[in-house]
């Protein structure tokens, strides 16, 4: 199954490191992960997408709480959050295909950040059913490169 | 404040945590930290190899429960502690690695005697850190020592840039340790604690399975007493060697893959396994799902990791081992628990005595001179007394077999990455943490080779250990698996080419001493104690003798080969 886990950790050089050799050595696998500042520049929060049974997720998560630098562990999974992606889509765009691209772009609310006379290049935020879905829609009119920055997500309510 | 250099302040920072002895090697990086070492009264004991010095501060650490300290230099200094590091962090044994770095404006450019140590030493340590600017000097020195000492001890390694040793700066020393990240629990919750005693009240086939986390907590007396109010059978893994006495009528001795019979017989129809400070390893379950099927398992560790890792627990409780054992007496003063007695457990106890009559631990005695043979005679001459250390292999093996442990830290051992080489550099740690004591390595004609230029640190020192040599001319215990499993293909195991390791000894300045036969492995040992110096003992033992019981890879506790 797959999990999100949000992890705060010291903003300090090297914990990206530990926590991606941490998974590597153990032979967890991650799907995405990524991390930035806090409003205190002292600590970093990651969100880690990842997947494994109970026993695999429960070893993960306790792994991850052993590190030093890491503050707290929160398995998301299951509960109540806001997930957010964002992606930009390089796509082709001829003289046939051009209205079509922008008018997939107006239904997901998207926005064009750069144009050339043969691409758009599209910049997208939602969930990841809702980028996979416009990836898949604009897919048979050629998409060039996708570049996606992997999933954010912060626990609703207080 | 006064104006100190980096150097002063590692000095200064040292005598802080209390450490009089290094085990270290110079170099260009740690020139500056030498000079100001110079002054000082902490003694360092100048090894031949980096990696016996942290074997060395290895075994001073598990022989005092205090920190072990190396000091080493940049690049191929530090990347040849790398199996120190992971030996220690295996054991969880705290040790604090201090490693010289090229000035930080040339970090990362390939500059001469330089390595991503804190890359390399990651994953083998249990935090490191790089000294960026000599303001954080003294705060990384409190926190490491903190970290490797607390919780589950583990190796930490501070790499230390030369140009950080000579800046200067004002320094006032760092009161508190404010690490937000860490924060180990050592008390039990109680709850679990009391769900546990009352499975233990109905068990009908209850032991104890304890490991080196016993050790580590100084918690031998409160095992004893646990023990014996409840009349628990104990089993020991490697690591747990003499947190309970080896003679007691209740051990079970050993278990695991080359365990005792009446050990391994024991956990596997035992209904309930109390598990305090071990880890499930594999060379102690073998086949996993056929590990005590019939039991609940109550799981004692100060590692959560540890806990439901390998086998799932029934109650898990994170804590200190003595700690959590000192809450459960506590918790025994309940009105629920008064009219309990000790039970007698007279089937399940006639049952083990039955399994110890099997006698599994024997070996052919047919006038050759037998490995097992010398270890009972080490174990009859020094009355059990001498602190021992091993190599790693069959010579490891029947060190443990044949020589009973009544107390902790007597036994130092590789268990978790089982390091050829350890026992040596390990067992002058011990000598410069006991000088009083005797010190004896078993060794293996493999093993001996690869820290054998520590004779000369011996030497140095004087520092009188002996080495006992079980010389087949093998690499024994892979030839005794290509023997059992491959077909006797003996590939890469002739050793026979070796050192007159008499010669050798001697030509460091050691004594040296050979036995070929039975009648000589009582004199020579009483030669070699009576010697203050360092002796090596060269025994030319049977060359195919192979260690027994043994579970075999892949095979459930009780299909044990017996010999």
């Amino acid at each position: 199954m797959r999990h999100t886990i949000s992890v705060l950790v010291k903003n300090e050089f090297g914990v990206l490191s530990r926590v991606s050799g941490l998974f590597s050595a153990r032979g967890f696998n991650i799907e995405s992960l990524t991390v930035a500042e806090t409003l205190d520049p002292l600590f970093s929060r990651m969100t880690i997408v990842t997947e494994g049974n109970d026993q695999i997720i429960e070893q993960i998560l306790k792994q991850l709480r052993k590190l030093i630098d890491v503050i707290k562990v929160s398995d998301l999974t299951g509960k109540d959050f806001v997930e957010r992606e964002l992606a930009l889509i390089k796509v082709k765009a001829e003289e046939t295909t051009r209205a079509e691209v922008l008018r997939t772009v107006d239904i997901f609310r998207s926005k064009v950040v750069d144009v050339t006379s043969k691409t758009y290049t599209i910049e997208v935020t939602g969930t990841e059913d809702k980028i996979v879905a416009m990836i898949d829609l604009l897919r048979p009119m050629g998409i060039r490169e996708i570049i996606r920055t992997g999933r954010v997500a912060v626990p609703r309510g207080d | 404040m006064k104006k100190l250099s980096g150097a002063q302040i590692f000095v200064d920072c040292l005598k802080r945590e209390k450490v009089d002895t290094i085990f270290g090697f110079p170099g260009g990086a740690v020139l500056n930290l030498y000079d100001e070492l110079y002054h000082s009264d902490i003694r360092h004991y100048l090894v031949r190899h980096e990696q016996a010095a942290v074997h060395a501060a290895d075994g001073y650490a598990r022989a005092t429960g205090k920190v072990g300290v190396c000091l080493v230099t940049s690049g191929p200094g530090a990347t040849n502690t790398v199996t120190g590091l992971a030996t220690a962090y295996m054991d969880s044994i705290p040790v604090v690695v201090l490693c010289g770095q090229v000035p930080t404006p040339l970090i990362g450019n390939d500059a001469f005697q330089e390595a991503d140590t804190l890359g390399i030493t990651r994953s083998c340590t249990k935090h490191n850190y790089l000294v960026k600017s000599i303001k954080d000097l003294g705060r990384i020195m409190r926190e490491a020592f903190h970290i490797a000492r607390t919780g589950r001890p583990g190796p930490v390694v501070i790499d230390i840039p030369k140009d950080v040793t000579a800046d200067v700066t004002e320094y006032q020393a760092t009161q508190k340790i404010e690490i937000p990240g860490y924060n180990p629990t050592t008390e039990g919750h109680s709850g679990q604690i009391e769900r546990a005693l009352d499975l233990l009240l109905k068990a009908k086939r209850p032991l104890l399975y304890i490991g080196g986390g016993i050790i580590i907590a100084n918690a031998s007396r409160e095992l004893k007493r646990f023990a014996e109010r409840f009349r628990l059978p104990v089993t020991m893994t490697l690591m747990g060697l003499g947190g309970f006495p080896g003679d007691h009528p209740l051990s079970l001795g050993m278990l695991g893959m080359h365990g005792t019979c009446r050990a391994n017989m024991a956990i596997s129809s035992a209904d309930l396994v109390i598990a305090i400070g071990a880890r499930f390893d594999d060379r102690v379950t073998g086949r996993i799902d056929k590990f005590a099927t019939e039991a609940k398992i109550v799981h004692i560790d100060i590692d959560p990791t540890s806990i439901s890792k390998n086998v799932v627990v029934d109650i898990p409780i994170v804590g200190d081992a003595k700690k959590v054992l000192q809450q459960a007496f506590q918790i025994l003063k309940k009105a629920k628990y008064e009219k309990l007695k000790t039970p007698q457990r007279t089937e399940w106890l006639n049952q083990i005595e039955a399994w110890k009559r099997q006698k599994a631990l024997a070996y052919e005695s047919n006038g050759e001179l037998k490995p097992q043979f010398v270890v009972e005679k080490i174990y009859e001459v020094t009355r059990g007394q001498a602190l021992i250390t091993t190599e790693v292999g069959q010579n490891q093996m029947w060190a443990v077999q044949y020589y009973l442990f009544k107390k902790p830290r007597m036994l130092f051992t590789s268990g978790g990455l089982g390091t050829m080489g350890y026992g040596f550099p390990a067992a002058l740690g011990v000598q410069v943490a006991q000088p009083d004591k005797l010190v004896i390595d078993i060794a293996g004609d493999g093993s001996i080779q690869m820290n054998s230029q520590e004779l000369a640190t011996a030497v140095q020192y004087n520092l009188p250990v002996k080495i006992a040599i079980l010389n087949n001319g093998y690499l024994g215990m892979v030839r005794q698996w290509q023997e059992l499993f491959y077909g006797k293909r003996y590939a890469a195991v002739d050793m026979s080419a070796q050192p007159d390791f008499v010669k050798l000894a001697e030509a460091y300045g050691a004594v040296g001493l050979r036995a070929t036969q039975q009648e000589e492995v009582v004199p020579v040992l009483k030669e070699a104690i009576a010697t203050p110096k360092p002796v090596v003992i060269d025994f030319h033992v049977s060359r195919e003798e192979s260690v027994y019981p043994m579970v075999p890879a892949g095979a459930a506790l009780t299909e044990m080969i017996l010999l």
